[in-house]
């Protein structure tokens, strides 16, 4: 069983030891339905297993729901898993001391989705942005202000903005400042939980290129939390879907756009507009909401809207296999 | 933003956060006049007793209820007039503000900290101490404040010094809910996460991140509650359980000055207008406070 939950990544990466890994990650919470009825246990996250590389990006797609941002809560130290492993940079969490997940926690620092909550409205940009520096090193008031001036000038902001507040920046800007703070400590990994989706559609591409000049020059190598497919296939090196808080396809991002297998990931997929002819694909439309997570479907979680599900799909759960180049979760991948 | 400046100047040199603030203060007109008001009541005060005409307890037999100056038989000795043992109003008023103001700002002190504190460990840790000092502020908002002051000070004994202590008490709770609430909804934000993953701990998050935030609110209910203390313990003095005669506090004066309110109107008078002005003046530049310190109601210029 276990075996079988840990995979290893479909696709070669760099050479070099992953900065990430994370094998059956799961989190369970235990939630109160009211006086004499007990608790019931929520899954929202299961089994989720991947690998991340120095300067590499992993776009988890899903849903509202899907467990995407429960996972960057764990991947980010925030909440503790409830089960399966997390190494970052070669030390496993569940077994860490408080001082060594104080010292791993500058290590994986986060984008928020909206910027117009992420920042403290009452510091000032350069005081935020030396908060990380201060808490977590030892440099001198001058030595802090150098830096984060050179951080200021790295993600396109003016000199001057150093003494402004959060309130005087439009929600660009404020993501500018958002990504330069997570940045301040040249963490190995940033997760950025959907960094562009309250942005608009103008602002976006230049924070997704932000993101990746910062990567090249940085080697960060990025969680890219996402519902947007266009954006994920501009940003990502391996593409995560996820559907009821477990991996549904994991893959190659060119190998999964390319041809996409799990019938979810196809909806998704037929979900993006497209301009040209030729690059529509059958459409595949979704009905229905997710299930509930109080009430979860017996057998495959994505049977009660796929298509294609068929008995065997309502009895026994799938587990995540290789097929053609990426690992998918489906029965009848071979079928359909 | 001004651009004939920023043409001239690259990099605009921007004010430090005090002149900021006072920027904003002063806009308000009627927050800095309530401060005009409130520096001349701190300085008068401070300076009772040189510039108060006499005694704030010596009596004029000659002169009982000598009515103010403008009045008719009014005279200029005594310009307020004097109360009903022939002692000077004006004085009495000088020295009951040094009384007044103490009480004020002992007794918010004293349940503005402490409520704080306990307010942000009450929306730090919601579950067993959250609860525990829930119930008990439950508990005591369950009584109404006059009453429970009153009993503390039976308890205690009457004096000046136990009335600032059953006011600091009655007023708690007050402060223990507003910093509850505006902390918890400060708490969900994503920059306090953010903040912890700066590595901040958890003092740095309850006073220098979630606290700042929380101020607004506090400083208004700082400064009502610093009006509402110098009105309860005129109420307690009225009840003859505050500020003992001859001290001249404010509530005394008017609970000794009740048989005279249809012969002598400048007795309950006098002291009357002084907490009414007092305590406006104190609620305006609340207001005055609330409006400069929160940087989102700040206009760019």
């Amino acid at each position: 069983m276990v075996d079988q939950l840990l995979p290893t990544p479909p696709v070669a990466t760099t050479p070099e030891a992953p900065v990430m890994i994370a094998r059956a990650l799961s989190r369970h919470y235990s939630v109160s339905r009211g006086l004499f009825k007990g608790h019931a246990m929520v899954k929202a996250l299961n089994d989720v297993s991947f690998e991340l590389a120095r300067g590499r990006t992993l776009a988890v797609v899903g849903e509202s729901g899907s467990g995407k941002s429960t996972l960057a809560r764990q991947l980010t130290l925030i909440e503790e898993p409830s089960g399966g492993s997390l190494q970052i940079g070669g030390v496993e969490i569940a077994g860490a001391s408080r001082a060594e997940l104080r010292a791993l926690r500058p290590t994986v620092q986060m984008v928020f989705q909206n910027p117009y909550a992420s920042l403290n409205p009452r510091k000032q940009v350069g005081a935020m942005l030396a908060e990380p520096l201060r808490l977590n090193t030892t440099l001198s008031a001058a030595e802090r202000e150098e830096r984060v001036r050179a951080m200021l000038a790295k993600v396109g902001l003016r000199p001057e903005h150093y003494q402004r507040y959060p309130h005087m920046f439009s929600g660009g800007q404020r993501q500018r400042i958002a990504v330069a703070r997570a940045m301040m400590l040249q963490p190995r990994t940033v997760v950025a939980d959907e960094p562009t989706s309250a942005l608009d559609v103008s602002i976006q591409a230049q924070i997704l290129n932000l993101f990746m000049d910062l990567q090249d020059e940085l080697g960060t190598a990025y969680v890219f939390i996402s519902h947007n497919l266009a954006v994920v296939e501009h940003v990502a090196d391996e593409v995560m879907v996820m559907y009821f808080g477990s991996t549904v396809e994991y893959g190659d991002k060119a190998a999964v756009f390319e041809r996409p297998l799990h019938p979810y990931t196809r909806a998704l997929m037929s979900a993006t507009p497209a301009i040209h002819k030729e690059d529509r694909q059958i459409k595949l439309k979704l009905v229905g909401e997710l299930p509930s997570p109080l009430n979860p479907p017996t057998g495959c979680a994505f049977h009660t809207r796929c298509p294609f599900a068929a008995e065997r799909c309502r009895a026994e759960v799938p587990v995540l296999r290789p097929f053609e180049g990426r690992l998918v979760a489906c029965h009848r991948v071979e079928e359909i | 933003m001004n651009t004939p400046l920023q043409a001239t100047l690259p990099t605009p040199d921007f004010p430090s956060p005090l002149a900021e603030f006072w920027r904003g203060f002063a806009r308000n007109r009627g927050a800095s006049a309530a401060l005009a008001f409130m520096l001349l009541l701190a300085l008068a005060a401070l300076f009772a007793p040189w510039i108060a005409p006499y005694s704030p307890i010596e009596q004029y037999r000659d002169a009982l209820l000598t009515p103010p100056a403008w009045a008719e038989g009014g005279s200029w000795r005594f310009i307020l007039g004097s109360d009903e043992l022939g002692r000077d109003i004006l004085s009495r008023l000088l020295h009951g503000a040094r009384i007044s103001l103490w009480i004020g700002v002992v007794s918010v002190l004293c349940s503005m900290i402490p409520g704080v504190v306990l307010g942000l460990l009450a929306a730090f840790y919601p579950t067993r101490l959250g609860i525990l000092i829930m119930r008990l502020m439950d508990i005591m908002m369950a009584l109404p404040s006059l009453l429970l002051a009153v009993a503390i000070v039976a308890v205690l004994g009457p004096g000046l010094g136990n009335t600032m202590i059953a006011l600091a008490i009655v007023s708690l709770p007050s402060y223990v809910r507003l910093t509850r609430a505006s902390a918890m909804t400060e708490l969900t934000r994503d920059y306090v996460v953010a903040s912890r993953l700066a590595g901040a701990g958890t003092l740095r998050l309850m006073f220098n991140t979630v606290l700042p935030n929380c101020m607004a609110p506090i400083i208004v209910q700082a400064t009502l509650g610093f009006s509402s203390a110098i009105l309860d313990a005129a109420a307690l003095g009225f009840l003859g359980l505050g500020a003992q005669p001859p001290l001249p506090e404010w509530g005394t004066m008017l609970a000794a000055a009740r048989d005279y309110l249809e012969s002598a109107w400048w007795v309950v008078t006098m002291p009357g207008l002084t907490i009414v002005l007092t305590v406006l003046a104190l609620n305006l530049m609340g207001d005055g406070l609330r409006d400069a310190l929160d940087p989102r109601l700040k206009q760019n210029d």
